[in-house]
């Protein structure tokens, strides 16, 4: 038997099934929960240092380099952080393109999390490889709806990782219609995937948890948020991009090489597909909507075990999103605005699929970056993640060391944390008291 | 890799974006097949099972930043029978190399606001600055299908055939109309290791060097085009100073473009 004021540790090294290096460290004392650290050990690559001197037109190409899996993320609030500095605007077909890129993006990010990364938390499997021994037709749907993004991204993007065909004002190529004959059968297909994916998690068993979270999220005033809109938040907050210094703060604390972000006012908040289903469901198309609702989930689920179903329900809509703008395609007169430089700062926030990335950047009248700031989903979830923590191990000490071992490292897959983007991490230490 | 026993692959990560790695999980119609045909020893990224050394292939992906990691590599070398370095940031430091040229203490104090808690080295270097190495695959990102050359390859015990000639041939395999000659575009083709496919060429732009130096690059003459096209000095150096700065090549041409400016 357990000793009352026993001292427990529980550590994981290095966590797996994340993106980037981290680990956890949790102490606990007589029952209580005494210390929790998420820690990001990922070595840091210092790149708000070196953007410094660049030439505007070089900032996408080398942000992509953040991020292996959300590439587009960094290259999009990039540029549009670039044109609100340059006083340009994306519209028309361009803008569609963009967006159309992003879908792509959320459905390969989305299908590795979903079938690769969380599943097998749910389904008591190692990996997915391991998994496709038992349900071989899963693992071969997730790997198809996977490469359905990274195909639309290959196409539009020249490549899946670090596309080459972004730049400020619009892309260096731009496409025919018939370009896009064969994706647009392929995405049937991975439509009725998406609502296979949604059926299939919606009949997973979820940890009893709930906490009443402060929602972060773009909010724009028709669409579901790729690109645009306001900074939004279900407690009141509603500011444009460039407000976002006056009410963000990036923390450094010592047991991490990646900042913490935190509200001014309030503290911890949580971004990503859960914050953004909460803000936006009534921006989903009725499919999406309607397929939520049959999956159990809406936009009051407050229970981060079930991200996972707000993932799918992006990935439904992203299928039913590219589908439009590929069959309402027009050929772009020109691949991209002309894009002089000026000095200024300008401000750019995007949904990647982990949630808001917000940039800054500051030109020379000659078009090179004096100053560069760069705020990743991941490093803005840390702190929900730390607390999430706090309160779901109280209740679960009864488990065996390494069910609940098990358990924190599926609580932290809740917000398919990008470590290596968080640093600019992820490895548990249970220490029990 | 005698007998039935499966050959032990490890998957390694340093300071990286996990691009290289990710490459692996991209090859959604192989995967299964691999997966199928070796025994995944320790891959962080994809699964929770950890298997003990020896490894018979470690695919290394990210450059050495840390006291740690320089320690780390050559306990990796010693229980692994074949190493090969997966992209730019293993093969010649990453996009974090740019610090090799800066005082590190200027890049800490930028990004964080307590530079005493960050333990970092000065520079970052490739894998074979430290330890042997087998095989180098190029590329920021590296190319999948030829990740699954190198992988059949070392299981096969042979070279993996990943040609080293410059992105020209490429071009002219795919019937790329040259964007230096015929519109004007400065472009890094010429110098530049092939194994993207000359994408950026096919796309209307200049290539920008993800593939890292040709066997035999004259830099200098390349240098000399792109001003004779208009770029300046401080263009010149900056080209050359992007995911594989600090290979040999490309770190001489930039630092003499450094001076000129």
């Amino acid at each position: 038997m357990k000793k009352k004021n026993e001292t427990r540790v529980i550590k994981v090294d290095t966590l797996a099934r994340v993106e980037g290096e981290g680990a956890l460290y949790v102490k606990l004392k007589g029952g209580a929960v005494c210390d929790v650290r998420l820690k990001i050990f990922e070595p840091p690559r210092f790149f708000e240092a070196f953007l410094e001197g660049r030439d505007f037109n070089e900032v996408p190409d080398i942000t992509a380099r953040i991020c292996g899996i959300c590439p587009v993320a960094y290259q999009m609030s990039s540029v549009h952080a670039m044109e609100d500095l340059l006083g340009l605007r994306v519209e028309g077909p361009l803008r569609e393109l963009r967006r159309l890129l992003y879908c792509g993006e959320w459905i390969e990010s989305h299908a590795l999390h979903i079938y690769m990364l969380h599943a097998p938390d749910f389904l008591g499997y190692d990996d997915a490889i391991k998994m496709a021994k038992d349900h071989p037709g899963v693992v071969e749907r997730g790997l198809r709806l996977k490469r359905a993004g990274n195909d639309l991204m290959a196409l539009i993007g020249g490549r899946e990782i670090h596309p080459i065909n972004v730049r400020v004002g619009g892309f260096y190529k731009v496409f025919e219609k018939r370009d896009f004959a064969a994706l647009i059968e392929e995405f049937k297909w991975a439509r009725e995937a998406a609502l296979e994916t949604l059926k299939w998690s919606a009949g997973f068993d979820f940890p009893d948890f709930e906490k009443d979270y402060e929602f972060i999220a773009l909010r724009h005033d028709s669409e579901y948020p790729f690109n645009e809109g306001r900074i939004a938040s279900n407690r009141g907050l509603d500011i444009a991009p460039e407000e976002f210094p006056r009410h963000f703060e990036e923390r450094h604390v010592e047991h991490t090489n990646a900042l913490h972000c935190v509200l001014k006012e309030r503290g911890a908040y949580f971004v990503g597909p859960l914050a953004r289903c909460h803000l936006n469901f009534d921006r989903l198309t009725p499919l999406a909507r309607q397929a939520a609702g049959e999956a159990g989930f809406g936009p009051e689920c407050r229970n981060p075990f079930k991200s996972i179903l707000a993932r799918g329900v992006e990935v439904l809509y992203a299928c039913d999103e590219a589908l439009r703008i590929m069959k309402n395609y027009e050929r772009p007169e020109r691949p991209a605005l002309a894009a002089e430089p000026r000095a200024g700062t300008g401000h750019g926030a995007t949904e990647a699929p982990r949630g808001i990335l917000y940039h800054r950047y500051t030109l020379d009248a000659a078009g090179r970056v004096t100053a560069a700031c760069i705020v990743p989903p991941t490093s803005q979830n840390q702190k929900t993640i730390e607390d999430d923590l706090w309160q779901f191990i109280p209740r679960h000490l009864d488990l065996p060391e390494a069910e609940l071992t098990g358990r924190c490292e599926q609580a932290i897959r809740n917000y398919d944390p990008c470590i290596s983007c968080a640093t600019h991490f992820l490895k548990l230490d249970l220490v029990r008291e | 890799m005698a007998g039935k026993r499966k050959p032990k692959i490890a998957v390694w990560k340093f300071a990286s974006c996990d691009g290289c790695q990710l490459s692996l999980l991209d090859c959604e119609d192989e995967l299964l097949a691999i997966a199928g045909a070796v025994e995944i020893a320790y891959f962080p990224e994809a699964t929770r099972t950890r298997l003990k050394g020896p490894y018979d292939l470690s695919l290394v992906e990210g450059s050495i930043t840390t006291p740690e990691d320089a320690a780390r590599i050559h306990h990796i070398r010693r229980s692994s029978k074949a190493l090969v370095t997966i992209g730019a940031c293993a093969t010649s430091g990453g996009i974090q190399a740019l610090r090799n040229f800066s005082d590190v203490k200027d890049f800490i104090s930028i990004v964080y606001a307590e530079p005493a808690y960050i333990d970092t080295l000065t520079q970052s270097t490739p894998i074979g600055e430290h330890v042997a190495v087998d095989f180098e695959l190029r590329g920021c990102p590296i190319n999948k299908a030829q990740l699954v050359e190198v992988i059949t390859a070392f299981l096969a015990g042979r070279r993996p055939k990943t040609p080293a000639h410059s992105i020209c041939m490429e071009c002219k395999r795919r019937g790329t109309v040259c964007v230096m000659v015929a519109g004007a575009t400065p472009c890094l083709g010429p110098v530049t290791h092939a194994g993207c496919g000359a994408l950026c060429p096919a796309y209307g732009r200049g290539c920008y060097g993800c593939f890292g130096p040709m066997e035999v690059p004259n830099t200098e003459a390349m240098s000399g085009a792109w001003k004779a096209l208009g770029a300046s000095e401080g263009e010149v150096m900056r080209v050359f100073r992007n995911f594989n700065a600090w290979s040999a090549p490309f770190r001489t041409e930039s630092e003499a473009h450094e001076k000129e400016e």
